[in-house]
């Protein structure tokens, strides 16, 4: 009787799952078919898809990147056996203008007498991450890199525009006389007369004695780059330049304009509220259009911006408003405590702000500010409506050519996908720092 | 100020001004209002003083004389004998249509699809993710451009239309023909028209009524209304005794009947578009400017909007569903009364903004030719009468009426949700 | 404090303010550069290469002044305007002259207080349509939809014709001269309408020129010409006159090809003036004696620099027509150097 009992002693092997719940198929019926209404979905969705990029791969995948014209393009198509208006693509004119597309007429060794100085953009955009990473990776970068953040400013434009190298240095040195002039009379009066005569004194400097040091600097060791006019600049560098020069001056007025429109004080806050709601009110088309028709009438006469320095002020003015709000944003953001204890440990105003809260607020706001950076970038290709060749406009110019007269889809692709990876890839890192900015406070 | 005017009397010294808590910030403000009104001065001066040596003085009444040119776009009637302001009224006009048409797609594109990206299905999930990085990461000027040139090289030309064996064909029972130079629709006609009211005459302000529409719109409201009394008398009758009247069909006859038999009685008729000489004639026209800025702002803000909808609802916690759903509620009935309504609130102040930006993004219209307030006051007018400065003012002080009345009514609306709510 | 941020970074540019207050002749000479405006692209009378390099008609007067002025006609800098910015750019003191398909009008001359410096191009508002409509006559054209360039005096012009004609049309308005080829190619439009030149330019990049026709109405007069600010006449007469050294320069037979030879002195005192051999036609100007030469050397005469960017050889393929010099029945013709 006890023989035909049976206990089992040790476990059963676990079973693998059913076939049709692991592995692609499992999946599949999970993600996919889970129901007939996501199976019609997925069919359609699918469909749509391969027709899309078969269409695409069947117009873009065609050996046409050495051809000099459209009619020579043509001319491949007709060996093909394609015919029609949209055959396929002509990419001889990316082989062709990518580098103008890219820089625009900036100086690139082909006229006679010149070098190639398509290096100092580069350069310049390369430094700029250098002098970025000591702020967006503070931890893995060594600290003393700091400084050539605050040397970055007067690098920039040196390496763009050339001239000497005196000029960036004595306009540096402005900061450098304010600073000192406010230090030395904190000793003996109150910070705000200071202050105030700081900032006089720093532009006495730049009015008056700046420009007489850098040329007599000059005149003794010039160590000059070439000079290249504003109007050479072009294509996507443009676009990034006006990007870079609008949120970089854009942040010290958005934190005096998020400031004022925090502050107790009545008039600064309504003047500030004003001009925000204003810049924000109008369309940015409107103050390029400002821009390039009023400004020099606001000037005194005899005053003439070129109109890229014309658009640099106005695209600054709107980032300005924007990057105000992102900083009120992050201002808004710190809890009160910190507020709090800055009150408590006896910090005036000033150095609440300096020490506690705009170190954090300015943290917090980074991704705002990436956002801004992003919608700044993609609103520079407004300015191919009065006239700068910014990579949209260039399409024109590039169409106004004889040989590639009515190309359409290369030129408007090439120039959305650089778009595409340059914000992109931005969006994608300030999604990254706002995860890792996540665990402060939170 | 009114501090500075009556000190304490014994013990006031100029320093306190900046040492004194109590007056530093009137000192500071009114540092920073003189600034201001150097900086203001200044402009102004130097405004002058140029507009004096260009022997522009700033006068509006160019306004008043005829534009010259003509507007294919157009609301109200408009022709080029008439004023640069009526030009500009056109403009506007033309401004607040695409913003209206534009606000009503994007926001019903943009829910679907942040809806969409949440869906369980993977394909379509990621397909979703890709429209919104593809509309968010490229200008708007690309896209209104890139449309209004797929619209022109792949939409046939009227001219293919002709003929029994044309090369294309209309859609929608011969109604609708989709040509490059716009969509052709029919238009609603009536025999018997009740015709239209001029309003102010001749001014540059002036317009039509259709008294046609006017008496439908009367109709249809007051039916709409006796409906809602409908429903609060069977609302009454649910509670006091439990059963709910079955009130559909009569709330549809009632909606429907009286429209539609005024429709009869005016000899409504369809007007359908037809290929005569060069162009279709006849039916309403969309030109493919306003489809190519409506389409383009319309995808870029509904890229925007997806992204809002979606962490609106995110945004909401799984307790909620959980709680919702051990009350017994169906998962439709879910989404209805407990998600959405607090999903809204988080939903709506950055829906405002993208209104607001939709609203000025339509200013692009210039690139694809659409007789925008851009194209008209700041674009032709002010190439033909040179008058930079009184252009560009008026059309930014129009802008910024629409987007402040925009957001006021926003928030009004806003405040509105929130109460309702609470 | 952010202000002088601003200004500082201006100054790092080098391109703060300059006063403008000298003559622009002044200024060109301190500055050694000419800014010119030009138009943002049309073949053949200006548009950028593959180097960034202008060309065209229109690039060419550009090159003749700032050789007569500076002796080098490289030292340009060439300012794309739009049809919007073009006359603010110029009044603001931006561009020293504006080379860039310009109509002269009443009101641009008087009202606009602009002086222009003469005619390098007499042209007219004509209609382009394709050959298969069978169209004859810009008369026929009722219903029709029409794409203009705005900006321009063009849609004033048209307006006006379709109203004296009491027909009706449906106006596209277009900014570029490509994105106007476009539409007109798809068929977005029945007809082009701009200068006879720019329908000119536009028709010869058609694969398929022959079947385009450009129609008998010209419905208005465009004399295009290079204009300056008004009230500047010293600057105003070197640009006049470097035009019509071109212009000149032609009727009197000299060429890129036999400038040298002339310049060595000729028989013809009309020469010899123009090109500094005799008289002091260069210091009258405020400019060396040899301006006329360098004008030349820059790129030929008028009808060189016609032949090279728009004449019938190029892609463009335009007749001489009105613009041939007044010896040969058209409109061109140089006042006397003396």
């Amino acid at each position: 009787m006890s023989d035909i009992s049976f206990v089992r002693t040790e476990m059963l092997p676990q079973k693998d799952p059913p076939a049709s719940a692991v592995g692609v198929v499992g999946w599949m019926r999970a993600n996919l078919f889970s129901g007939w209404f996501n199976s019609i979905l997925t069919l359609v969705a699918l469909y749509f898809v391969i027709q899309l990029l078969m269409g695409l791969f069947h117009w873009a995948w065609v050996p046409t990147w050495s051809a000099a014209s459209l009619p020579e393009c043509r001319d491949i198509f007709e060996q093909l056996g394609r015919t029609g208006h949209n055959a396929g693509a002509c990419w001889g004119v990316i082989a062709e203008r990518w580098p103008q597309l890219l820089f625009g007429f900036y100086p690139n060794g082909t006229e006679e007498g010149t070098v190639d100085q398509r290096w100092r953009p580069i350069l310049a955009f390369v430094l700029l991450a250098v002098a970025l990473a000591p702020i967006l990776y503070s931890d893995r970068v060594s600290g003393k890199l700091i400084y050539f953040s605050g040397a970055y400013p007067f690098i920039m434009p040196w390496l763009l525009w050339g001239g000497t190298i005196w000029t960036p240095v004595a306009v540096a040195l402005g900061f450098v006389v304010g600073f000192v002039v406010y230090k030395w009379l904190l000793k003996s009066t109150s910070e705000l007369i200071a202050l105030i005569v700081g900032v006089v004194s720093a532009v006495l400097w730049w009015m008056f004695a700046a420009s007489l040091l850098s040329s007599g600097l000059a005149s003794i060791m010039p160590l000059a780059l070439e000079p290249v006019q504003s109007r050479a600049f072009g294509g996507f560098m443009l676009s990034i330049t006006i990007g870079v020069v609008a949120i970089g001056l854009s942040l010290p007025i958005g934190i005096v304009l998020a400031l004022g429109r925090q502050s107790d004080l009545l008039i600064v806050k309504t003047l500030c509220v004003c001009f925000i709601e204003f810049i924000r009110g109008v369309p940015l088309i409107t103050l390029l259009f400002v821009a390039s028709t009023l400004l020099n009438i606001f000037m005194p006469p005899g005053t003439n911006f070129d109109i890229i320095m014309r658009v640099f002020i106005m695209v600054t003015l709107f980032a300005s408003a924007y990057m105000a709000e992102v900083i009120r944003g992050g201002l808004a953001a710190l809890p009160t405590g910190q507020y709090e204890g800055a009150d408590s440990l006896g910090l005036n105003y000033w150095q609440a702000q300096r020490l506690i809260i705009m170190p954090q607020a300015l943290k917090i706001s980074i991704p705002g500010i990436v956002s801004t950076f992003i919608g700044v970038f993609k609103d520079t290709t407004l300015v191919s409506v009065i006239g700068l060749f910014d990579p949209l406009n260039l399409t024109n110019a590039i169409r106004a050519d004889a040989d590639w007269n009515g190309l359409v889809w290369e030129l408007y692709g090439f120039i959305a996908f650089l778009f595409f990876v340059f914000c992109f890839g931005m969006s994608r890192y300030s999604m990254y720092l706002e995860r890792k900015l996540q665990t402060g406070h939170r | 100020m009114s501090t500075l005017s009556d000190p304490p009397k014994q013990s006031f010294r100029l320093s306190m001004l900046i040492y004194d808590t109590r007056y530093r910030s009137a000192t500071i403000q009114v540092v920073a209002m003189i600034g201001f009104l150097i900086l203001v001065g200044w402009v102004i001066s130097n405004t002058v003083q140029n507009l004096t040596d260009l022997g522009k003085e700033p006068s509006f009444s160019f306004l008043s004389e005829p534009a010259g040119y003509d507007i294919n776009q157009r609301l109200l009637d408009y022709d080029n004998q008439d004023s640069h302001m009526r030009a500009a009224l056109i403009g506007l006009l033309n401004t607040l249509l695409v913003a209206f048409l534009g606000c009503i797609t994007a926001t019903v594109l943009g829910v679907i699809i942040g809806v969409l990206r949440l869906s369980s299905n993977w394909l379509v999930a990621r397909l979703m993710t890709v429209y919104v990085e593809m509309f968010r990461n490229v200008p708007v000027l690309l896209w209104i451009v890139f449309i209004m040139a797929i619209m022109i090289e792949t939409l046939p030309a009227p001219s293919a239309f002709r003929g029994d064996n044309s090369d294309a064909a209309m859609h929608v029972m011969d109604s609708v023909a989709l040509t490059n130079r716009g969509v052709y629709v029919p238009e609603p006609l009536f025999h018997n028209s009740l015709g239209n009211v001029s309003v102010f005459g001749d001014a540059a302000v002036r317009f039509d009524i259709s008294l046609d529409l006017i008496a439908f719109l009367i109709v249809l409201g007051g039916s709409l209304f006796v409906s809602t009394k409908i429903r609060q008398w069977a609302d009454a009758k649910q509670e006091s005794t439990g059963l709910r009247p079955t009130i559909w069909h009569i709330r549809a006859a009632v909606v429907l009947l009286p429209s539609v038999l005024l429709l009869l009685v005016l000899g409504f008729h369809l007007g359908y578009p037809e290929l005569k000489g060069f162009n279709f004639q006849g039916g309403t026209h969309m030109r493919n400017s306003l489809i190519a800025l409506w389409l383009a702002l319309s995808l870029y803000t509904a890229a925007f909007i997806a992204e809002i909808v979606r962490s609106g609802i995110l945004a909401i916690s799984q307790g909620q569903t959980e709680a919702a759903a051990a009350l017994g509620l169906r998962p439709k009935r879910i989404m209805n009364l407990v998600i959405l309504p607090q999903a809204l609130r988080v939903i709506i102040p950055p829906l405002i903004s993208n209104y607001l930006n939709l609203t000025k993004n339509s200013s692009l219209a210039i690139a694809v030719g659409y007789m925008d307030l851009t194209g008209t006051l700041m674009g032709i007018t002010m190439n033909q009468t040179g008058r930079e400065l009184e252009t560009v003012m008026l059309g930014m002080l129009v802008y910024l009426t629409i987007s402040l009345l925009i957001s006021s009514f926003m928030n009004w609306y806003n405040n509105r949700v929130k109460l309702v709510e609470r | 404090m952010n202000n002088s941020v601003f200004f500082g970074a201006l100054t790092v540019a080098g391109l703060a303010a300059g006063a403008a207050a000298a003559g622009t002749l002044d200024d060109v000479k301190a500055r050694d550069q000419l800014n010119c405006g030009v138009s943002t692209g049309l073949v053949g009378f200006s548009a950028p290469n593959a180097n960034g390099e202008w060309e065209g008609f229109d690039i060419a007067v550009c090159r003749a002044v700032a050789a007569a002025v500076l002796g080098d006609p490289n030292k340009v800098e060439y300012v794309p305007t739009t049809g919007k910015t073009r006359f603010t750019a110029l009044a603001s003191g931006e561009i020293d002259m504006l080379a860039r398909n310009t109509t002269w009008t009443f009101s641009r001359d008087v009202d606009l207080k602009f002086e222009f410096a003469g005619v390098n191009y007499y042209d007219g508002q004509g209609f382009m349509i394709p050959k298969e409509l069978g169209v004859s006559s810009a008369k026929e054209l009722d219903f029709a939809t029409v794409c203009i360039q705005t900006g321009t005096t063009t849609e004033l012009n048209l307006a006006d014709f379709f109203r004296a004609n009491n027909i009706t049309y449906e106006p596209v308005p277009i900014e570029t001269n490509a994105e106007a080829r476009q539409q007109y190619l798809a068929n977005a439009c029945d007809v082009y309408t701009t200068d006879a030149s720019g329908l000119a330019a536009t028709r010869a990049t058609f694969d398929d020129p022959g079947n385009h026709v450009i129609l008998p109405e010209i419905i208005s007069k465009e004399p295009l010409g290079p204009l300056v600010r008004h009230g500047d006449n010293e600057w105003g007469d070197v640009v006049r006159w470097t035009l019509n050294a071109l212009v000149g320069a032609e009727e009197l037979g000299i060429t890129s090809a036999n400038l040298a030879e002339k310049a060595a002195g000729t028989e013809n005192p009309e020469i010899n003036r123009l090109l500094g051999t005799e008289g002091n036609l260069g210091e009258m100007l405020g400019l060396d004696a040899d301006w006329a030469q360098n004008a030349l050397s820059a790129g030929g005469n008028y009808g060189e620099i016609f032949a090279k960017n728009i004449g019938e050889d190029t892609p463009v393929g335009l007749a001489r027509g009105l613009n041939a010099q007044w010896t040969d029945g058209g409109l061109l013709y140089a006042p006397p150097f003396r």
